[in-house]
């Protein structure tokens, strides 16, 4: 186990000792820094570590200050982007071959907002490729290491950016949810991880995975940075046209609300097959709402476990419609062949990773004629019972604990050689998704060997609020 | 799920699998598709099928002229290029 004892600051402390001007941004970043020289070699949270840029930027937020201008909310804190996050004339890679050199000419909304915001960015972190995984086993750049423990996964598709902020190489990180890859890697990594409402925060610049379902969020040390990032990144956004336009109170301003009175829900038909330990942590929680003022009451979501099946209709078929873009003409890398339709199957074979060729397989074969309305079409109808079962669920219910993830972090290869073994991985996480709802886990102990487990909060369209507050409510449970 | 039905998909997605993963992923697909199959006890015949999470409406903005992405910033990142085009090989060759 190893010392994570230095405690840095959260990230609503760094912004307002460098806005008051008691802390340097320049001092915080190098803070930062020196955590990734130490420990980055071990862990390998990054596909690309910014210094340069960090450090210039770091310091204009410092002469902001210094002339009297406030540099934003986020002032002078460390954040890490997934590296499937568009970065203007700097690498993005979805720890993909295929990408390849390719520097994209724009930024993503959320790069901009934060940047507006007073963030530093350090750098870009490791997924598994095109976000598909979940234990960034499938980077094609080696994998991320558990900062918890090195020869653990971080989980995924997003373990770079929940490693970083464990790590304390970001004080806060952007990752991408689509069937559970913020908040499963932040179960396992111990950090908070929050897939907001589809729609809540704009995708413009995100590399699109299943983009019905793809949704970025913020990874943070604690529940308030979480809710700070969202009241950042979180609007409407033209440039989204699935964006949503209804305006999004402030989080910041929630999480103070406690719990008094909120219904919380125990889905009392919820597959089974979660560790004992995590199941412990699970039943703590919903005492420790309890004595915090909330009222248990039992759901049925019937379809939840069929979400599994649908997931993987639906991901890769969408999946294998966006990823035909890369066919080695516009982007990355090219396999020379005599004609166009033999240098696509070429490039395409060279530079994807197994796990995406198995989904551009498997997508296409779901959408291919005569097996449409077998498997495409019949998923779509399974999608619609989950949600509606949901919404029944809420007419009870203001939020739901369940598990985030079935087990703690896992060792390296335990998966085997079985796609099943680790799709099962996101059983809890994968419904919401679907329903479009949002999600977070938060950090609630560890098992008896140490290794964090999280406790996941859903909630209905649009109601981050209630579930920041139940967040928040867990959070000061255990102090 | 044959050989034979992995090497039409393959076809069909533009990727070039070897003779071992074609066998490999016929095997894989199979036994997904097995796992799949729980969804067929469900009754969905009067089940409207859901293409996304929000309500869908038209999106339009005024047709305008805006800023757009700079050519040969995009032309960059493409792998040929030449007189501001993307370069590619003959689209009538051996298999067309």
């Amino acid at each position: 186990m190893s010392d994570m004892s230095s405690a840095p600051l959260s990230a609503a402390q760094i912004a307002a000792g460098v806005r008051a001007g008691t802390l340097k941004a320049a001092d915080v970043l190098e803070q930062h820094l020196g955590r990734i020289t130490d420990r980055e070699g071990d862990v390998h949270a990054f596909n690309l570590v910014m210094a340069d840029e960090a450090r210039a930027a770091a310091a204009a937020v410092d002469a902001a200050v210094a002339a009297g201008n406030d540099p934003g909310p986020l002032a002078g804190v460390p954040l890490a982007l997934k590296d499937n996050m568009c970065t203007r004339g700097i690498p993005t890679t979805c720890s993909s071959k295929i990408l390849e050199g390719w520097k994209p000419p724009y930024d993503a909304t959320v790069v901009t907002k934060l940047a507006a915001a007073g963030a530093v960015t350090v750098g870009k972190t490791n997924l598994d490729e095109f976000a598909m995984g979940s234990s960034t086993e499938n980077s094609a750049f080696g994998p991320t290491r558990n900062p918890h423990d090195l020869s653990r996964v971080p989980g995924g598709s997003s373990g770079g950016s929940a490693a970083a902020v464990a790590a304390g190489f970001a004080s806060v990180s952007l990752g991408s949810d689509t069937g559970g890859s913020i908040r499963q890697p932040a179960a396992l990594c111990g950090v908070v991880g929050v897939k907001p409402t589809y729609g809540y925060v704009s995708r413009y610049g995100l590399v699109a995975f299943a983009s019905s379902l793809d949704q970025i969020g913020p990874f943070t040390g604690n529940v308030e940075d979480a809710a700070l990032l969202m009241d950042v990144i979180g609007g409407h956004d033209p440039m989204d046209s699935t964006s949503i336009p209804e305006p999004q109170p402030s989080l910041v301003e929630a999480i103070g609300q406690g719990v008094e009175g909120l219904r919380v829900g125990r889905i009392t038909d919820l597959p089974q097959g979660a560790d004992p330990d995590v199941v412990d942590r699970l039943e703590l929680a919903f005492e420790a709402l309890q004595a915090a003022g909330a009222t248990i009451v039992d759901v049925e979501v019937p379809a939840f476990g069929y979400g599994l099946t649908a997931y993987y209709l639906i991901a890769p078929s969408e999946a294998s419609s966006n990823l035909a873009r890369y066919d080695g003409v516009r982007y990355g890398m090219r396999v020379d062949a005599p004609d166009t339709n033999a240098m696509y199957s070429a490039t395409r074979a060279a530079g994807f990773g197994e796990e995406v060729q198995r989904r551009i397989m498997l997508g296409t074969y779901a959408l291919s004629a005569g097996y449409y309305d077998a498997y495409y079409g019949k998923a779509l109808k399974v999608r619609r019972l989950i949600a509606d079962d949901f919404d029944r669920a809420y007419t009870k219910a203001d939020v739901l604990l369940t598990p985030t993830s079935p087990t703690v972090a896992f060792e390296f290869g335990s998966k085997g050689d079985d796609p099943l073994a680790m799709y099962l991985c996101d059983v809890y996480t994968i419904p919401t998704n679907l329903a479009g709802h949002p999600g977070m886990s938060v950090p609630y102990g560890t098992c008896q060997h140490g290794l964090p487990i999280g406790v996941q909060i859903l909630a209905g369209t649009l109601g981050e609020q209630v579930m920041f507050r139940a967040g928040a409510a867990l959070e000061r449970s255990i102090g | 799920m044959t050989v034979a039905d992995v090497v039409k998909v393959a076809k069909l997605a533009r990727l070039d699998l070897t003779p071992k993963n074609l066998e490999r992923t016929a095997a894989q697909l199979a036994g997904m598709l097995e796992h799949f199959a729980d969804i067929d006890a469900l009754d969905l015949d009067d089940v409207q099928p859901m293409t996304q999470p929000y309500p869908l409406r038209n999106v339009f903005r005024e047709d305008v002229v805006r800023p757009s992405l700079d050519r040969e910033e995009v032309l960059a990142a493409a792998p040929f290029a030449e007189d501001g085009r993307f370069r590619v090989p003959p689209i009538l060759g051996l298999d067309g």
